[in-house]
């Protein structure tokens, strides 16, 4: 029962998603509300992750004048990021605009 | 141990995981946001490969992905619908 892996059959394990979007455009949902979008350079068992020209997205809950709960989203770039695999909730692949 | 749920009669946990790839499932995480799509693989961390996947948040669903990878540690459970 040899199983023959020529690396684009349908993932078998989880990660197989992973390593199909390597050097693709990638979005990763984090703990913390925040999310990211860049290139996949790297990844591991635990979900590290190396990310180029990455934009991230905060989630904020802040209140206005009247005390109302508002939603901020805050953006911030940054050209390489390491990412630790324990904050990571989600990764999808993004079909390049 | 005599207590019914026997290891070695083949009915365990990842044996049930098994039997559902392929179908549509819900995925709840300890956060509340709830994932349903089609189970493609799960694996001993229950991390969990989706395709076509609504993200549902409070019962609204807020975004759509054609493939989604779950990190296993926020699964809180796997259901087949």
């Amino acid at each position: 029962m040899a199983d023959i892996d020529d690396g684009t059959s349908a993932p078998a394990e989880p990660l197989d998603l992973v390593r199909l979007c390597l050097d693709e455009i990638v979005f990763v949902k984090l703990r913390g509300d925040r999310e990211l979008k860049g290139r996949l350079h790297a990844y591991d068992s635990h979900c590290n992750l190396v990310l180029g020209d990455v934009e991230e997205t905060v989630y904020v809950v802040e209140e206005d004048e009247d005390e109302e709960e508002v939603v901020k989203t805050v953006h911030k770039k940054s050209e390489m990021m390491f990412v630790r695999g324990d904050s990571v909730v989600l990764i999808s692949p993004q079909a390049s605009p | 141990m005599e207590n019914g749920a026997n290891a070695g009669d083949g009915r365990d946990p990842s044996g049930f995981l098994s039997e559902i790839i392929g179908s549509q499932v819900t995925v709840k995480l300890n956060s509340g946001v709830v994932y349903k799509g089609e189970l493609q693989s799960v694996d001993g961390y229950m991390n969990i490969a989706l395709e076509k996947t609504e993200e549902h948040i409070d019962g609204v669903k807020k975004r759509s992905y054609g493939d989604a990878f779950v990190r296993g540690n926020n699964v809180m459970y796997i259901s087949a619908d």
